[in-house]
């Protein structure tokens, strides 16, 4: 008995606790990573709190919203939301042509944006300099100082309220955040040891087959995170395709937007009274965001991972 | 069956295999088509070129050099971007400089007209436009305010996630989800539910007491600042990733070494961490304007959409209005990058002067 409380006694010093408790440095006690723990358990929930509101919301029945008592969790798991917003937003529908919006301009950007930086990375011209600062520049200009002649040139052309009002400036590197891309592939590609392309070089490769050959593959991880982006960009943008689309090709976020008028036109609403309630408007809200958060659920590391690698961070 | 399926397969690999070999010849077939036209391209009257000369109309000699070599192909390979560049972000800013300066009406047979007009647009923007003056104000208290909490939220989220930490990668992932889900309208639902805001906040009155306290001119910002706490907290996703990966970059040693010499971690941070992070500093802030001026809940952005299919101000109007946010846009980004890059010169400068005396 004695024994052990000796050894308990030696287990338990002060000074072990306060070691345990505080640590050697400042920054490896127990209490401060508990401290540091609850802090960030803390965002985290902050963070995802405008989540669980959709959630407990969009699972809410009518007699759960005018109940004052159900504050947040539902009283039981109401699907209908969930039915009537996928028929309002007609979903299937609308989402092939979001992804067509979305998906070839993601694409051809990427592209595009590899092939200028490779350009601005590997071959020395006149006004280079100049012309990168300009890119940078395409940047920082606000898209509604262009927007307006941009409309009347496209309306002009006859591309107005078509796909190809998206896709033409994502093919000429004038899309959406294009700026950054090339940045990020200018810096990608200057990394890469020019060794690499003299040796090709000797062995007879133009410029071009150098690129398809041995750039492109050294920078696939870059293109997979750049398309990411791009992607989560184009889905997420509606001020534009709002303006160069119109009514006549609606996305998904484009039907959030006026879901009340959709809802009642689907639905058998009349006049102005908002039949949608908040439910069934969360339920159309995650139903938007559903797909953004499979593709980052399973591909997150590209997307996060990916910003370290492309070493944007590295000017 | 079995004999069946097998003819099948037989036939079918077969079909294949012709359909390979007469894809593999029409694709032989096109090659040659392109390498001639472009040995025609390169050998005639005009252009003549063989390795080392480039002749123009048989008299214009160039000799051909790898540096000269190197910019055909750098402009070939920016080609796209810089064609891209010229009509679809030069032209149209030209052009809407030049209708800021009109009044533009469009009519169903002609057309869009101009008639010159000067600066009439711009002096009614700063007269007659109420509307576009209270949106700026409320933006630039907007970007004092949140510019310099998403920085310096971020910036200490990155630095608790820099710690010894398990399930790093885990609350990472979760401070990074907002950059994929937020849109405009999604944001918008959100905040029209009243989702965008902590609630304990509603429910202690912090907003009446502030706007009791303070003038109207901070309570507002400030008010929204709490109303949208949540969705300032999204807005930072970005910014939390490029600390971190910063802070990943600076060594240990630098950190050890200042122990050694007696710093404390909050010296080292102001000494080290801040320092080195100027950089990221700059880019994160330059990107949290961009982000700010051009999301699709700005007023004054969804202002200038609204004045251009109005009647009687129009495309015109609307440009002048474009054109001053985008002079505003850039002063803030000026002065901000000044602040930032210009501090640490002046320090140096400072140091050197004690040195001498």
């Amino acid at each position: 008995m004695k024994m052990k409380w000796q050894k308990f006694k030696a287990a338990f010093t002060p000074a072990k606790i306060r070691k345990f408790l505080f640590g050697m440095k400042l920054t490896d006690g127990f209490v401060f990573k508990l401290f540091i723990y609850l802090l960030l358990i803390t965002i985290g929930f902050v963070y995802l709190y405008p989540l669980l509101h959709m959630i407990s919301y969009s699972l809410k029945s009518l007699p759960d919203l005018l109940n004052p008592m159900v504050d947040q969790v539902p009283t039981g798991f109401y699907f209908q939301n969930f039915i009537d917003a996928f028929k309002t937003l007609k979903y299937f529908d609308t989402m092939s042509t979001s992804l067509l919006v979305t998906l070839v301009p993601a694409i051809l950007q990427t592209f595009v944006a590899s092939l200028v930086g490779y350009g601005f990375a590997r071959f020395n011209f006149p006004g280079k300099k100049i012309l990168l600062a300009l890119v940078i520049a395409t940047y920082i200009i606000p898209p509604q100082v262009t927007m307006i002649p941009k409309y009347v040139l496209f309306y002009n052309i006859g591309i107005l309220e078509s796909v190809w009002s998206i896709i033409l400036p994502a093919t000429f590197g004038q899309g959406l955040n294009s700026a950054i891309f090339i940045l990020i592939f200018y810096q990608f590609y200057r990394m890469i040891p020019k060794a690499l392309d003299e040796a090709a070089q000797i062995d007879g490769a133009g410029r071009f087959y150098i690129y398809f050959k041995i750039a492109i593959p050294l920078s696939i991880p870059s293109l997979i995170t750049s398309f990411l982006f791009a992607f989560v960009w184009y889905w997420n943008e509606t001020y534009i395709s709002t303006l160069f689309l119109g009514r006549s090709i609606e996305t998904l976020q484009m039907r959030l937007a006026n879901f009340v008028s959709a809802y009642n036109a689907v639905l058998g609403g009349s006049g102005n009274i908002d039949y949608a309630n908040e439910a069934i408007r969360m339920a159309a809200t995650i139903l938007i965001i559903l797909p953004m958060l499979i593709l980052y659920f399973i591909l997150q590391r590209w997307f996060i991972e990916g910003i370290d690698k492309t070493g944007i961070t590295g000017e | 069956m079995k004999k069946l399926l097998s003819r099948v397969g037989h036939a079918l690999k077969t079909f294949f295999l012709i359909l390979w070999t007469f894809l593999k010849k029409v694709f032989a077939w096109i090659i040659k088509i392109i390498k001639k036209f472009f040995y025609l391209l390169t050998h005639n009257k005009v252009i003549m070129m063989d390795y080392r000369y480039l002749t123009l109309f048989g008299k214009l000699k160039i000799r051909i050099t790898n540096k000269r070599r190197d910019a055909v192909y750098g402009f070939i390979f920016i080609g796209l971007w810089v064609i891209g560049f010229l009509a679809l972000t030069l032209y149209p800013l030209i052009m809407s400089l030049i209708y800021s300066l009109n009044k533009v009406t469009i009519t169903a047979g002609e057309g869009i007209q101009f008639s010159f007009i000067g600066f009439g647009n711009f002096i009614s923007i700063f007269t007659a436009d109420l509307d576009f003056i209270t949106y700026v104000q409320a933006f630039i208290g907007q970007i004092v305010l949140y510019v310099p909490i998403i920085l310096v939220i971020s910036m200490m989220i990155a630095i608790l996630l820099n710690q010894k930490i398990k399930f790093r990668g885990f609350f990472r992932s979760i401070y990074f989800l907002p950059v994929i889900i937020a849109s405009g309208p999604v944001i918008n639902e959100l905040l029209k539910q009243g989702a965008g805001t902590i609630p304990m906040i509603e429910q202690t009155g912090l907003l009446t007491t502030l706007n009791a306290v303070l003038p109207s001119f901070l309570a507002k910002p400030i008010g929204s600042l709490f109303s949208q706490m949540i969705i300032v907290l999204w807005f930072s996703g970005v910014q939390i990733v490029l600390f971190l990966a910063g802070l990943q970059k600076i060594g240990k040693e630098i950190y050890e070494a200042a122990q050694i010499d007696g710093a404390s971690p909050w010296e080292s941070f102001w000494k080290i961490t801040l320092p080195s992070l100027k950089n990221i500093i700059l880019v994160s802030s330059i990107y949290t304007i961009v982000m700010l001026a051009t999301f699709a809940n700005n007023d004054i952005i969804q202002h200038i959409q609204k004045q251009m299919f109005d009647t009687s101000r129009g495309y015109g109007y609307s440009s002048a209005l474009a054109w001053i946010y985008f002079l505003l846009v850039a002063l803030i980004l000026g002065i901000v990058a000044a602040m930032i890059t210009g501090r640490k010169e002046s320090k140096i400068k400072h140091r050197v002067g004690g040195g001498n005396i």
